[in-house]
This record gives C-alpha cells, sequence and structure tokens, in this order.
C-alpha cells in the first residue's frame, strides 16, 4: 500500500545515479505511511503500558473500559488463543502481561473503540493493581547472580567467550580502558503504524504494517493467534524507516488480534512516546579493553570484557553479542585474543537491532584502544592503523578466514588522503553558524579548537551462526514488461529502486513493474544486517537471468543462432560476433516468461565454547576522518567534515550509496554527542524528541566519500551491503577528533557537554 | 469545543469576555503541543492571527521605542528594519525553533507561555519592556518584570489579551546566546541576553533558563557599569571574569535530565563574560 509499489520506473541501468520513486512524495509529504491507511468502518486500538518497570500484576479490572460508549473490545492475555509469547531468537516476550511487569511500557491490555479518544479514556478506566517490584538496573547485578531472576529464562540471556592463539602471551606496550555506550533509538520518523483487516469468515486476518520483514512477522503473529500462517497475510505499508527497530513485533499481534475479535478493521498507531517504549533499542554497553603490541605498533593480542544489556526480554540480543564479541579485534590483523561477552536481562527497555549491531560499540572501544595504542608507541595514528589493516585471506578471532577482498588499508590511505575543510574556524564569512553553538552563538572563533580524529571498521554483513536467510524473488515478463516480485521490506533504503536497475541490466527491458510487497511469495529476510543488496538483489538478479536465459533460448530458436553466444547489450540481444542483433522488445513479443528463484548464502557455522567457527557470511570495511571543532568552555562542539572511503564492492547506485553514507553518518554523529535514552531506575526520562536530540541540518557537517569499487567475487552482482558501515566508524572518529581538540580523554558516547568540561554529569546531591 | 476567529481587536476581546478561560490561540507552537499531548482540553479556543492590530509593529523615533504587536513572529522579528533596532531580539528570534516554529510562533505566545526557557522573555527582561494588556474593561500596562510570575504564571487575567510590548531602542551593542546540546532548534539550557545602554551608561544583563522565570542581575550590572570604559568600548580580562562570576552567582539553576545545576550556572558564567567582550572588544 505504499505509494511506491506499482509505480513504473523507467530508467536506469546497474551504476546509474537514478533517483528513488517515494523520494520526491516523502519531502512533498504525498507519500502514503502506514499510518495513513485507513478502511471503511475502521475502529481504533490502543495499548495499556506498564508505569513501573518491575511489579507483580495483582488484578486487572476491564469493566470499566466496556462501560465507556464506543469501546469495542478490550483484551488482556487471557484473550490470547495461541502462543502467549513471541519473539525473535526465543519465545520470551508476553504479547500481554499477566503475573508480572519488567519494564515501563510492558503491554498489559489494548483496546478497540471508535475513537482515539474514546480508547484513551478506556485506557485511563482499566484498574491494574501492581505490587510494585525492586527493578534490577544493573547488568553487572544480572552476571553476579545478586539480584533474583526476573525472568524465567534467567538474567543472562548469553554468555560468549573468545579465545584464540595464546591468551597468556604479553605484548611490549599495553594499553586498556573502560569504554560505556549509551542506549541509542532508531528515531525514525514514521511512527509505528498497523492495519488489520479480518477475513469474512472470522478466520484469518490481512495486516497492512510497516516491518522490516513480513515473513518473520506472519509467523510470530500466527504462533500467536493459533491460526496457520495462510491465514494470515502480510502487506508492507509505507515504512518512514526502520534501523531495527521494526525486526520485532510491536503492535502487530495487538492489532490482528483486536480486529479478529470486534469483526472490523482496527488500527493502531503509536504516539512518539509510545514508540519510544514500543520497540527495541540500541543495547548500552560496557566494555573492558586490553590491547598488546610489539614496541613498534603491531597487535599482539586484544582482550575484552563486554556487557550488553539487553532490557527485559531477549529479543536479538543474542546474535547482537556475538556480532560484539566476534568484532572486538576490529579491521585489524591480530592472532591471540581473550574475549568474554555478556547479554544479560534487566528491567531496563528491551534493546536488539540498530544499524550496525555490536559491531558499533565493539568498534568505539577497539578504536579508542587503537589511538592510545598509537600515543603509548609514539606512532600515528593513521600509520598504526595501516600498519595492523587486515587483509583477504587474515584469520579472524574466530578462526574464520576473510574470504572477501578487504581493501582495509585503501580505506584508510584514501580517508587520509581526501581534502581537509579549507575553511578556518568560523567559516570563511564568520558565520556563527558555523561554530559550535550554532544558531545560540554562544561563542566566538577565538574560544573554538578543532581537533582531526580517525576510526576504521569491519562489518559483517548478512545473518550469522548457520541462520539460512535466504530471499526469494519472481521474475515476470510479458509484453515486453518486466514485473518483480518479492517481499523485501523496502523501509528507505531503496531497494526498490536497485530491483529495477537489476531487472533493466539483465534483461534489457525498460519497463519495470515492482508488485505488492507481501507475503503471497516466500520470504526475502529482514532488511537489516546490510543484506537487501546481496540477497534480494541475488534473487532479484537470478529470477532475471533465469527469464532471460529462457527468452535467449527462444531467441536462438526463431533466428537459429547459438543461445549461449547471446548477450544483452543495452536494449537489444546480440551474439558474441556482433552478427546478430535484435531488439529485445521485439524478441520477446509474444512470449512470455514467470520464474521464482531462492538466494541463499553460503552456509555459516555456530561459534564453540572457546569462540571459533565461520560464523559470519561476508564483511565489508570502512575508514572515517572526522573533524570538529570544540568549545571547551561551554562543552560544544561542531562537526565540520567527515571524510570517509567505504569498500562498497561495487556501487549499484552511487547516489543510493551516498543517501546511506550521509545519513549512516548523521545516525553516528548522534551517538557521538547527542542521542541517548536517558533511564534512572527503569524510568525514561527523554521519550520525546523534546529531549532526546536528534542531529538537525545545521548540527550535519559536510561529507566528502569516496566509493572503493572492487567487485567482491563471492557477492552475486559484486556489491556488498553498505548500509551499517556509515554509522559504525564515524561515531569513533567524532569522539577522537574531539578528544584530540581538547587532550582529554573521553571514553563514554555520547560525549556531554560536562564530559568535555570535565564537571560531573549527575547532580551532586 | 468551539472556535473564534476574530478578525479585528474588539471582537476578540468580546469573544474572550464571553469566554474568559478561552485557550487564546497564536501561532499554536505552544497550546497545540499541550492540546495534543491532553495536557489542556480547551472547550473554546480564540485564534487570534487575523488580528491585524496585533500583527504589526511600530517604530516611534521621538520616544526611541518600538512597539511590536503579539502577534509578530519570529521570523518577522529577524527581519531588517526591526533587528537593527533591536538586535537582541532579532539573535534571540533566530534560535527559537525551526524555521516552521520561527514562521508561526510569536513574541506573544513566548510571554503567554511566560517558560523559563522562553528565548524572547530574556531580551525583554534587559530591555525593561512594558506589556501591554487589554480586554473588554479596558487596557492596562505593567513592567515585564510584574507580568513574569513564576514557571509559566504570568500577571495576564482572565478575560486579558496580551496586545503588544513596547521596548526601548538603545545606543550600544546588545546580544543574546543559548546554549544547548544541538546547533539549532533546542530548548535553552541557560541563556543571556546583554544590552548596552550609552547613554544611560548602563549594562543590562538578563539570564533565561536558571530561575523559575526571567532573573536580572543588579550585581553584575553595577559591577559592570563601573568596570567597563563605555568611550573605548573596554573591559580587562578580569573584569569580564568577575562579570561571569556575578552573572553565575545570581542564577538559580535546578537538576533535571537535561543538564545539572552546575553546568547550567557554569554556562552562565561563560556567556555573560562572552557577551561582556562582545560588547565591549577591547581589553
Ligand atoms: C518544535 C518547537 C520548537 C520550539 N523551540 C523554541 C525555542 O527554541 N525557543 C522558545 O522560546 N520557544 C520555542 N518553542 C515554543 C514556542 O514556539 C514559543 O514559545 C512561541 O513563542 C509561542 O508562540 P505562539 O504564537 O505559537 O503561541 P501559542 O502556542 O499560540 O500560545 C502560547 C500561550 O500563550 C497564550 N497566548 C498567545 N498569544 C496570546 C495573546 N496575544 N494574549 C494572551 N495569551 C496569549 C496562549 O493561550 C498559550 O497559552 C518551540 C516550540 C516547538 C513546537
Amino acid at each position: 500500500m505504499s505509494s511506491v509499489t506499482g509505480e513504473r520506473i523507467s530508467t536506469g541501468r546497474i551504476g546509474d545515479s537514478i533517483s528513488r520513486p517515494d523520494g520526491t512524495p516523502k519531502v512533498q509529504g504525498s507519500y502514503a505511511f502506514s499510518s495513513d491507511l485507513s478502511a471503511e468502518n475502521c475502529l481504533w486500538g490502543a495499548t495499556l503500558r506498564s508505569p513501573h518497570p518491575s511489579a507483580r500484576i495483582m488484578s486487572i479490572d476491564i469493566s470499566g473500559a466496556y462501560r465507556i460508549a464506543g469501546v469495542e473490545a478490550v483484551i488482556t492475555a487471557a484473550d490470547i488463543p495461541g502462543s502467549p509469547t513471541y519473539g525473535l531468537i526465543s519465545s520470551d516476550q508476553p504479547v500481554f502481561a499477566s503475573d508480572v511487569v519488567r519494564y515501563v511500557g510492558e503491554p498489559i491490555a489494548a483496546v478497540a473503540a471508535d475513537h482515539p479518544e474514546t480508547c484513551r479514556r478506556a485506557l485511563a478506566a482499566i484498574v491494574v493493581v501492581y505490587e510494585v517490584l525492586e527493578p534490577l538496573v544493573d547488568p553487572e547485578r544480572a552476571i553476579d547472580g545478586s539480584h533474583p531472576d526476573i525472568h524465567p529464562d534467567g538474567n543472562v540471556i548469553r554468555r560468549q567467550r573468545i579465545v584464540c592463539g595464546d591468551p597468556d602471551i604479553v605484548g611490549d606496550v599495553v594499553v586498556e580502558d573502560n569504554y560505556e555506550i549509551g542506549m541509542q533509538d532508531q528515531a525514525f520518523l514514521g511512527l509505528e503504524a498497523a492495519m488489520a483487516l479480518p477475513d469474512d469468515d472470522g478466520g484469518g486476518v490481512s495486516l497492512y504494517v510497516a516491518t522490516q520483514w513480513l515473513h518473520e512477522d506472519q509467523k510470530q503473529i500466527a504462533a500467536c493467534l493459533g491460526v496457520p500462517l495462510s491465514k494470515v497475510r502480510l502487506t508492507l505499508g509505507g515504512v518512514g524507516g526502520a534501523f531495527g527497530a521494526r525486526e520485532d513485533i510491536s503492535l502487530q499481534v495487538h492489532t490482528c488480534l483486536l480486529a479478529l475479535r470486534t469483526g472490523r478493521p482496527v488500527r493502531i498507531h503509536y504516539s512518539r512516546e509510545e514508540s519510544f517504549l514500543g520497540h527495541v533499542h540500541r543495547h548500552p554497553v560496557r566494555i573492558w579493553m586490553r590491547h598488546h603490541a610489539t614496541s613498534d605498533g603491531r597487535l599482539v593480542k586484544v582482550e575484552a570484557r563486554m556487557v550488553f544489556d539487553g532490557g527485559a526480554y531477549a529479543s536479538t540480543s543474542s546474535a547482537v553479542l556475538i556480532n560484539g564479541v566476534t568484532h572486538a579485534q576490529g579491521p585489524y590483523r591480530c592472532e591471540n585474543a581473550v574475549v568474554d561477552g555478556y547479554a544479560v536481562r534487566t528491567n531496563n527497555l528491551p534493546c536488539g537491532a540498530m544499524r550496525g549491531f555490536g559491531v558499533v560499540q565493539a568498534c568505539f572501544a577497539h578504536e579508542g584502544q587503537m589511538d592510545k595504542l598509537a600515543a603509548a608507541c609514539g606512532i600515528d595514528p593513521v600509520e598504526i592503523r595501516l600498519l595492523n589493516a587486515m587483509v583477504t585471506g587474515d584469520k579472524l578471532i574466530t578462526g574464520q578466514i576473510i574470504e572477501n577482498v578487504a581493501p582495509v588499508a585503501r580505506c584508510i590511505r584514501e580517508t587520509a588522503a581526501l581534502p581537509l575543510p579549507d575553511e578556518p574556524v568560523g567559516g570563511h564569512d564568520h558565520d556563527p553558524m558555523r561554530l559550535p553553538g550554532g544558531a545560540g552563538r554562544t561563542a566566538d572563533s577565538s574560544h573554538i579548537v578543532r581537533g582531526i580524529g580517525f576510526a576504521v571498521a569491519i562489518k559483517n554483513l548478512m545473518y550469522s551462526e548457520t541462520f539460512d536467510d535466504y530471499s526469494t524473488a519472481r521474475c515476470r515478463l510479458s509484453d515486453g514488461v518486466v514485473t518483480l516480485k518479492f517481499a523485501t521490506s523496502e523501509v528507505g533504503q531503496g531497494f526498490i529502486t536497485i530491483a529495477g536497475q537489476i531487472a533493466r541490466s539483465v534483461l534489457g527491458f525498460d519497463n519495470v513493474v515492482i508488485d505488492s510487497i507481501d507475503t503471497d511469495i516466500g520470504s526475502a529476510g529482514s532488511t537489516s544486517a546490510s543484506r537487501q543488496t546481496w540477497m534480494s538483489g541475488g534473487a532479484v538478479n537470478a529470477a532475471c537471468i533465469k527469464v532471460r536465459d529462457l527468452l535467449f533460448a527462444a531467441v536462438a530458436v526463431s533466428h537459429d543462432v547459438d543461445p549461449s553466444s547471446l548477450t544483452v547489450d543495452g536494449g537489444d540481444i546480440v551474439d558474441a560476433a556482433g552478427v546478430f542483433r535484435i531488439s529485445a522488445l521485439e524478441a520477446a513479443s509474444g512470449l512470455s516468461f514467470d520464474e521464482t528463484v531462492e538466494y541463499h548464502h553460503t552456509p555459516t557455522e555456530d561459534l564453540d565454547e572457546n569462540g571459533q567457527g565461520n560464523c559470519h557470511t561476508a564483511f565489508a570495511f570502512v575508514a572515517h576522518r572526522a573533524v570538529v571543532d570544540v568549545d571547551p568552555e561551554l562543552g560544544l562542539v561542531k562537526v565540520i567534515q567527515i571524510a570517509t572511503a567505504q569498500d562498497v564492492g561495487r556501487a549499484l547506485n552511487p547516489l543510493s550509496v551516498l543517501g546511506q553514507i550521509e545519513g549512516g553518518i548523521a545516525q553516528g554523529l548522534g551517538l557521538a554527542v547527542m542521542e541517548e535514552i536517558i533511564m534512572a531506575n527503569g524510568h525514561v526520562r527523554n521519550p520525546s524528541f523534546t529531549d532526546y536530540l536528534l542531529p538537525t541540518f545545521l548540527d550535519m557537517p559536510s561529507v566528502i566519500a569516496s566509493l572503493i569499487e572492487e567487485p567482491d567475487p563471492i557477492a552475486p552482482l559484486g556489491a556488498k551491503g553498505v548500509g551499517e558501515p556509515p554509522t559504525i566508524s564515524s561515531t569513533p572518529a567524532i569522539v577522537a577528533a574531539i578528544r584530540d581538540a581538547i587532550g582529554k580523554p573521553l571514553n563514554r558516547v555520547p560525549v556531554r557537554p560536562t564530559d568535555i568540561i570535565g564537571l560531573s554529569a549527575f547532580p551532586s546531591i | 469545543m468551539s472556535v473564534i476567529v476574530p478578525n479585528s481587536l474588539s471582537d476578540a476581546l468580546a469573544a474572550l469576555a464571553d469566554n474568559p478561560d478561552a485557550l487564546v490561540l497564536a501561532g499554536g507552537t505552544d497550546a497545540m503541543v499541550e492540546v495534543n499531548s491532553g495536557h489542556r482540553k480547551p472547550s473554546h479556543v480564540i485564534a487570534i492571527n487575523r488580528v491585524s492590530e496585533l500583527r504589526s509593529w511600530t517604530y516611534d523615533p521621538v520616544a526611541a521605542t518600538v512597539h511590536i504587536g503579539s502577534g509578530v513572529t519570529y521570523a518577522e522579528l529577524m527581519e531588517s528594519p526591526v533587528a537593527d533596532l533591536l538586535p537582541a531580539l532579532a539573535e534571540a528570534s533566530r534560535t527559537v525553533g525551526s524555521p516552521q516554529i520561527r514562521h508561526a510562533g510569536t513574541l506573544g505566545g513566548n510571554l503567554g507561555t511566560c517558560s523559563p526557557a522562553g528565548d524572547g522573555l530574556p531580551v525583554v527582561s534587559a530591555l525593561d519592556g512594558i506589556v501591554h494588556l487589554a480586554s473588554v474593561a479596558g487596557e492596562r500596562s505593567l513592567s515585564v518584570h510584574e507580568f513574569m510570575v513564576g514557571v509559566k504564571r504570568t500577571a495576564r487575567q482572565p478575560g486579558e489579551l496580551i496586545t503588544g510590548v513596547t521596548l526601548p531602542v538603545l545606543t550600544g551593542w546588545q546580544g543574546y546566546s543559548k546554549v544547548g546540546v544541538r546547533n539549532a532548534m533546542v530548548i535553552a539550557l541557560a541563556s543571556t541576553c546583554l544590552a548596552t545602554d550609552l547613554e544611560g551608561r548602563n549594562v543590562r544583563l538578563a539570564l533565561g533558563s536558571v530561575g523559575p522565570t526571567i532573573l536580572r542581575c543588579a550585581e553584575a550590572e553595577a559591577f559592570a557599569a563601573t568596570a567597563v570604559s563605555f568611550e573605548a568600548r573596554s573591559v580587562s580580562a578580569h573584569d569580564a571574569r568577575r562579570f561571569g562570576e556575578l552573572a553565575a552567582a545570581a542564577s538559580r539553576p535546578i537538576n533535571d535530565h537535561r543538564a545539572t545545576a552546575e553546568y547550567r550556572r557554569h554556562a552562565i558564567g561563560v556567556l555573560a563574560s562572552r557577551l561582556l567582550r562582545r560588547a565591549f572588544p577591547n581589553e
């Protein structure tokens, strides 16, 4: 139902910077987000949530809500026909809490009514009696066992060690420190929204929803509804950003339950505050790291301890943890390692997927360490990274060999070679907007110091640890029109555009139609882990090649040419000798083909108890250099420029890659200097955009990017995923630049003004 | 809910007389946030953005004052010539929200809300502005210092409309600074307005976000009047720092999730001494 589906995109082959069909409507405000959906006779739904981070539910009285005119249904845990819990990896999260609540915002009941205001009054009329419990908010207490289990599955979601090489080896130079990463929110602009339409016979439901993975939602919803998969059909609603927050179930089951209960269409929209409570966040993490090196700066051993606060439910915490520990070495060669990682359960907000998925946290720590090591060895920060840069064929601390192209040194060199900003502090025209403090005119140029920081990252692509996250695509050719169908969530990353480019290049036709994105076809896997260009791109490519080969075979018969000599050249089909040439349109006249293909990546393995195993599918690399102006007295910063060279394999659409780079940097900048969900004893202090600050245009630096194109032979189109890397090392690069400017250690993100000045971040009382 | 959209001041006042507790809606950038969040459930709304009497400003060169209608927007206050007459107000206006907010939000609404973080208010305070109120019963004018009573509390009575503010056009440098953790579109953690009156040979300093309402710094002002040279536009580095210390001492900040009291006080000191240096650039 998004306005991009069904539209014709009629120009652009692989490598062209064509713009996205959803771009203009989004800017003009005409794009249909899933919150714009409506149906005749539609009811509104709303969710009652826990005000306590930890409490026993003594009683729930819904009778008051039913007495309100216009209320059609009130449902609680007692009304769930199927599984009472759901979850991406383990089914540990209740659809509605019934005995205890484990975080602020946990759903307890839902209502359907004729108007949002009626819903609000109905929620207020539900009486829940709680016995408030002391929340578990310190992750260390989840590990040391000093707090009773807050869930039958225990307080430790997963522990994973990595022991590699000689665990006892000691380097000539040893540096260690503690790092802390705050809880970041995905903060997509399009809030959670869905509409469910019950089947006429009441046996099934159609759900229109903004999600990252239709089929995983379908599976979890069907289990909770207690119906077969075929009774739950999902269609992608217009998505306004995702970044990991739409991987887990939020309102899906509630909306379907209410629709089935009332026999009427039901829609639920979250408010911004509810959205902060209603989806998972980036894990806050505490990391200790000790790096050993030779006196000339070569890495000898990495030691680390990482504690990921998973919040109340498991979500993807165990996978995020694995990403964290397996990326502890960064993009550097290192033969020895001892890493210990925990993902724990607390009464804080549940955490799960967010762009960078565990690697953001690891990278902030290992890059801080590399700078410390550079200083301890007396080597330039760029040089020490070059010295240790990994290459294809290197063995990771998990024992896995890097088989991808690994242009780490090139990323570093090209980033370092990009021009520094030519403007002085404050700009050539002394525009106060260019100084830290921006519109607030807090500083003059004389108050400002400038710093430069560098950081490099490695990021796994696709899912890990034996997960077969395949993707399905169907290609139909009829009357010279190519119709592509897939269930790939277009969440703003631009897959629809890329899919059309692939089809046009492979088949030679201009007219490509994208069919509705729904569960009428097999799974595409999740739009996450930088995987859709590779996986769904691979599936679309393979389906188009199948159709092309059938077309070649038909052409071969009708024109008496060797099918194996045929290729597509622009809009024509030609033979190798260059003698035969026919336009693809003419060749396909009167023919139609219909092929569906599943694309699977190479299988991966689980990690053993020492963290050894080929657990990841593929890797990409990136480097960032940040130039930051800092007002040390007020603790304010302005990021002036980010330079980056990114290993993209092959840029299928350079404009789209640049969009990911700029957006990823904005998000990395947010984590570096302002974005944090502040929690106090399990309560959220800033669930609004008034107080959860996102970077604005005035905070965004100029970005200069160099795309490193070394097509990866392992990737179906030579193209690596590009979505996550920009977010990963931009954060440590910015923090390194602030450190460089003020000459102080800063081991926590977001960096707060008080951290820069050297004041306490907390009240002294 | 009734919504009345009067076209003249008299119609607006009459409507307000009928429903003295009606929600007066100017740009709506505060009011609608309150309504949407459910904090306020008005049964009557009087939308005043078509009341032309409130939507303009006038300069009186003889009295050396500017009268700003309560419906004048920040975007308008940022434009010449009013921006040249009241540079600190223009600077403060530029710090407000985003372009959308500055095109809708009004100075009257800032006064009506009377948040300690309202960016227009330190300027009105530093300039000792006069606030004009009107009702069907008549008009009254009072000093902004009397108008601002507490956190989001004013001397406005039910049935009264804020019609405008009168501000003096001073000779001498004036400016506004505001600290937030973002370079735009952010609520002030601490803010300062400094205005120099060369003829009156005084320096005024008003602080935002560090007290229940805007604070003036009598001690710092008195110190500055003696420490600076109005002719040479100079102040010593030591005295600029001292001025900042006195300003910080006058602040009464609280701890909240946005910032600690300690940071806010520190920031006031830095801003005040930097503003004094801008006003008196020579050592
Ligand atoms: C995204 C966003 C960003 C913001 N950023 C800032 C910022 O940076 N700095 C800042 O100071 N403020 C900011 N604000 C708050 C707001 O924009 C200002 O306070 C603005 O001045 C309010 O003016 P308004 O015309 O919109 O008032 P309204 O919202 O219409 O009214 C505000 C209050 O004043 C009353 N009122 C308005 N006019 C009159 C009148 N003539 N007589 C009597 N009562 C009246 C109303 O009844 C209401 O109680 C922001 C708001 C938003 C939504």
